[in-house]
């Protein structure tokens, strides 16, 4: 049932002139489901991502989200995005670095919003600071607060644990366990496939732009995790 | 096919040119005011037009391109764009060389010449910002927008200094100085648009060509690259 | 309304980081301070000459200020890749550009203002005689270098060269508002009201921001977008 789906991808093809970096993608996430992309360097997974995260539109090929398309105000609304860079401004304090996102977000109280998520991140007694004084492991756990601070939907993550200290990872695992039990879609590509597959239902597997394999994950999959690699990837 | 195309143009358009040049310089007689130097604009003045409706051409092909997301149109685009530039470079040389017989000096300010310059100017970013841009969809969605704006700009540009020079009158360049060219002076502007135009399109489907080439090979190399 | 309280939003915050670090502001001020006395060497500052020049060189002056201050609008955006975050959130893309070209319309014109006293001290022109109309001048002049610069800062912003790209894109592009803005400032910096045949030019002016400003919003998608 179409209200069941909460991301399909249908299709789709990216291309760098003539270069095809996405061939024929095709897949299905349901609502609730966990999705871990995998892949390898260059495979396609990040410009998947972008696409889905409306940074970048398919050549060919269509992207619903939430049953609507990835650019619509309303999916962007209900969308948390977490992808490499950390997507916060460094000349802003903690809060208004939040209050911002919140206000975009279409909170109905962004300063409230804010001030809750800095407690909840641990960051509530640096709200103030300017974020470039913060360390690194601030930064990531503001940057987690900004994806999640507006009870997103559909989670967007690309190598989420990647680069995180013990107390960010921490905080996000709670959150990704929160989202989970209220029923968010999360899509996550990692290389760290121990954490991923752990947390995922769902696993695809994109090779060289194509969609290597997509189904449940398997118990196969996670008591060895190169099984995958090794079945449908390259040797 | 395309390789006869060009070739055939190329060769129809020189031989007409040649005829026209003969013409020119055997049969129509000195202007009374300019003398010799006037036969100039029988280039200068197709030229212009060729550049001028050349920037709109390809814009056209620009929202083609945003419509279709075909890069053929941007390559299009670009090509007509390119040789447009050197035609309005023509139009700006010729019109210099006319400007040092006629007024002595190689450059006045005059107003159409002014905003030739300015076109020039702005389609050399034109040109400058597609080599900065690898990507070729990030290349051609700016070339669009470039190419769009750019001519809204230099219809503003032209009349914007129209105005300039109405209230600051300085020479102007005018295929009727002294008040009216005879009849049989002004058919060759029109005649010798013919195999400029032809000219311009021969050039247009070489730049075409080694535009596709170019994406041939840009896929190639990231291909090779991707093992 | 949705739309301004989201560009306001992001006008807020560019205004609130640059006050914060004045890296931006305190390079163009020196700039315009540089230029301001380079011409000082050009010029015999006690002729009358200076007077009808006056015009043309302080729009020489507020374009090379400008630069500096366009091109750090989208720049500032590339660090942790707050672009990314920006164009995924809700906000449509018009929305921000017309954020961003507000906040560099205050900045640009906070530094024409600071270079307005210092032109009249410097080269002995009592400006503001007839200032209320000169505002309106320079208010229109800016806003066109302004919508154009921002358009071009975006789509320059991740480019190898994008110092040479932005001024090389910026001024031809921008030459009817500088021709504009100069004809109607000539006779205003010095105290005469604008005649009847200069009128055209404010239509010039009001022409030139609308149409750009329309179709810097239109296309602000394909150019921020992929």
């Amino acid at each position: 049932m179409a209200s069941e789906v909460g991301v399909a991808v249908d299709a789709v093809w990216k291309f760098y002139g003539d270069y095809p970096a996405l061939r024929d993608v095709s897949f299905k996430v349901n609502k609730g489901a966990c999705l871990a992309l995998l892949g390898r360097n260059g495979a396609g997974k990040t410009t998947l991502l972008r696409i889905l995260a409306g940074l970048t539109r398919p050549a060919r090929g269509r992207v619903t989200l939430l049953g609507e398309d990835a650019r619509a105000v309303e999916t962007r609304r209900r969308i948390g995005v977490l992808g490499h860079g950390i997507g916060i401004y460094d000349e802003l304090s903690a809060f208004e670095n939040l209050r911002l996102f919140g206000r975009l977000y279409g909170m109905e109280n962004p300063a409230k919003t804010a001030k809750e998520w800095l407690a909840r991140t641990g960051l509530d007694r640096v709200q103030d600071g300017l974020v470039r004084e913060f360390s690194r492991g601030m930064r990531q756990r503001l940057a987690v607060a900004r994806a999640f601070l507006h009870n997103p939907a559909l989670l967007l993550l690309d190598e989420p644990f990647t680069a995180l200290d013990d107390r960010a990872i921490a905080v996000l695992q709670q959150l990704l366990a929160e989202a989970r039990t209220r029923g968010c879609t999360i899509v996550m590509s990692t290389h760290q496939l121990r954490e991923a597959l752990e947390l995922a239902s769902d696993v695809a597997l994109i090779n060289r732009g194509r969609l290597a394999f997509t189904g449940e994950r398997s118990i196969e999959m996670l008591q060895d995790p190169g099984w995958l690699y090794r079945n449908y990837g390259e040797a | 096919m395309r390789s006869k195309l060009i070739v055939t143009l190329a060769v129809v358009a020189c031989l007409v040119l040649a005829w026209n040049i003969r013409t020119i310089f055997l049969h129509v007689p000195d202007e009374a005011n300019q003398g010799a130097i006037f036969r100039i604009l029988y280039f200068h003045v197709p030229s212009a037009m060729t550049s001028f409706c050349g920037f709109f051409v390809a814009m056209a092909f620009s929202l083609m391109y945003l419509y279709k997301q075909d890069l053929k149109y941007d390559s299009i685009a670009a090509s007509i764009t390119e040789v447009s530039l050197a035609f309005a470079i023509v139009t700006l040389v010729t019109g210099s060389i006319w400007g040092r017989i006629i007024w002595g000096v190689w450059w006045a300010w005059d107003a159409r010449l002014t905003s030739y310059f300015i076109c020039i100017l702005i389609y050399s970013g034109y040109l400058m910002l597609r080599r900065a841009v690898d990507e070729p969809n990030q290349r051609a969605r700016f070339s669009t927008v470039l190419s769009v704006l750019g001519c809204a700009d230099i219809t503003i540009v032209w009349k914007s200094i129209e105005w300039f020079r109405t209230q600051h009158p300085g020479p102007v360049l005018s295929v009727r100085n002294g008040g009216g060219m005879a009849p049989g002076m002004e058919a060759p502007v029109y005649i010798n648009l013919i195999p400029l135009l032809m000219l311009c399109l021969a050039l247009i489907l070489v730049r075409t060509r080694q535009e596709d080439l170019r994406h041939e090979v840009d896929a190639l190399r990231r291909t090779a690259h991707s093992f | 309304m949705n739309f301004l309280r989201n560009a306001m939003a992001i006008a807020y915050k560019d205004l609130r980081s640059e006050v914060r670090s004045k890296d931006t502001i305190n390079a163009s001020l020196s700039f315009s301070l540089v230029i301001l006395l380079l011409f000082s060497f050009a010029f015999d500052t006690d002729s009358e000459q200076v007077q009808e020049i006056s015009g043309g060189l302080l729009w020489i002056v507020f374009a090379f200020a400008s630069s500096l201050i366009l091109g750090r609008s989208f720049a500032r955006e590339l660090t942790n890749d707050c672009m990314d975050a920006l164009i995924a959130s809700p906000i449509n893309p018009a929305e921000l550009f017309f954020g961003k070209a507000v906040a560099n319309f205050a900045l640009l014109l906070a530094v024409e203002l600071f270079c307005l006293p210092v032109f009249g001290i410097f080269y002995n022109v009592r400006w503001a005689q007839q200032f209320p109309v000169l505002l309106v001048v320079v208010m229109l002049g800016t806003w066109g270098m302004t919508v154009i610069g921002t358009l071009f800062s975006a789509m320059t912003v991740n480019l190898r060269l994008r110092e040479i790209m932005l001024p090389t894109l910026v001024y031809p592009f921008i030459i009817p508002v500088l021709l504009g803005a100069v004809q109607l400032s000539k006779g205003l910096i010095i105290g005469e009201p604008v005649g009847s045949d200069n009128q055209i030019w404010f239509r010039v002016l009001v022409a030139f921001d609308l149409i750009f400003t329309l179709l810097a919003m239109a296309f602000a998608d394909i150019v921020l977008v992929g």
